[in-house]
């Protein structure tokens, strides 16, 4: 339990931080950059290391590679999605969701099964 | 166009969409660990890279852009969904980034030490990610 909560604030303080300095940033393009901040990444490998090893921590980044190349599907068909149809940002990203789920999901059982 | 440093939107922020970021941050991070636990690294991994608070800060830049126009009197819903889709295309590009940050990190973590892979992996997605920001500029 005390290890999650210690999560839960590393996870909230390193992903508020990115999020900030993107928040200061212009133009919003740039700023967007900071959206694929590795802030959970950072976090939670950090603390994997401390716990489980770097060996496990590697290969928690190598399947964080699926993971990146599913986000920019995401954030690429969030962008043109709002940009021709102009629907709303909360919209647009949680309905996009499923998306990374079955990529990540695909590129995963395609690569490391 | 040049890259600046606008501290308005400090101002306009209140600290709900702090919170609210901090809130999933935190909750992700929790539970790519607790997923890690159950099903193992390889399904725990891919959260890594989970879109946890992207949503949160699209609806955030939509919601502000929005309200600058509409405190000069006008229409601004069009303005916040193109500075939202604006956002999601940078964090297109910074995901390339993303890709290299995790490759580093996968290849050197076993045998290097792990703060400064950490640090370096952080430093080449920064770098490569404004590299592909001003490629993309120019094309």
């Amino acid at each position: 339990m005390t290890q999650i909560l210690i999560r839960f604030l590393v996870g909230g303080a390193v992903v508020s931080v990115f999020a900030v300095i993107g928040d200061l940033l212009k133009p919003k393009s740039f700023a967007g950059l900071f959206g694929a901040a590795p802030s959970v990444a950072l976090a939670t490998l950090g603390l994997t290391i401390v716990a489980e090893g770097r060996s496990y921590a590697s290969i928690e980044a190598r399947s964080m590679i699926a993971g990146s190349v599913a986000f920019f599907a995401y954030a690429s068909v969030v962008s043109l999605v709002m940009m021709r149809y102009k629907t709303q940002a909360l919209l647009s990203t949680i309905c996009a969701i499923p998306l990374w789920l079955g990529i990540a999901f695909g590129l995963c059982h395609l690569w490391f099964k | 166009m040049q890259i600046k440093v606008d501290a308005s939107s400090f101002s306009q922020a209140r600290w709900q969409d702090y919170a609210i970021r901090f809130l999933f941050g935190g909750l992700i991070t929790a539970i790519a660990g607790l997923i890690a636990k159950q099903f193992g690294p390889v399904i725990g991994g891919l959260f890594l890279a989970f879109p946890a608070i992207f949503p949160a800060s699209a609806t955030l830049v939509e919601k502000h852009e929005r309200h600058k126009k509409e405190k000069v009197r006008l229409r601004g819903d069009i303005r916040g969904k193109q500075a939202a889709s604006a956002d999601a295309a940078g964090a297109s590009i910074g995901s390339i980034g993303m890709l290299a940050f995790a490759v580093l990190v996968w290849k050197l973590l076993p045998n290097h030490k792990s703060w400064v892979i950490l640090v370096v992996a952080t430093l080449v997605w920064f770098l490569l990610s404004i590299l592909s920001w001003k490629l993309r500029k120019l094309v």
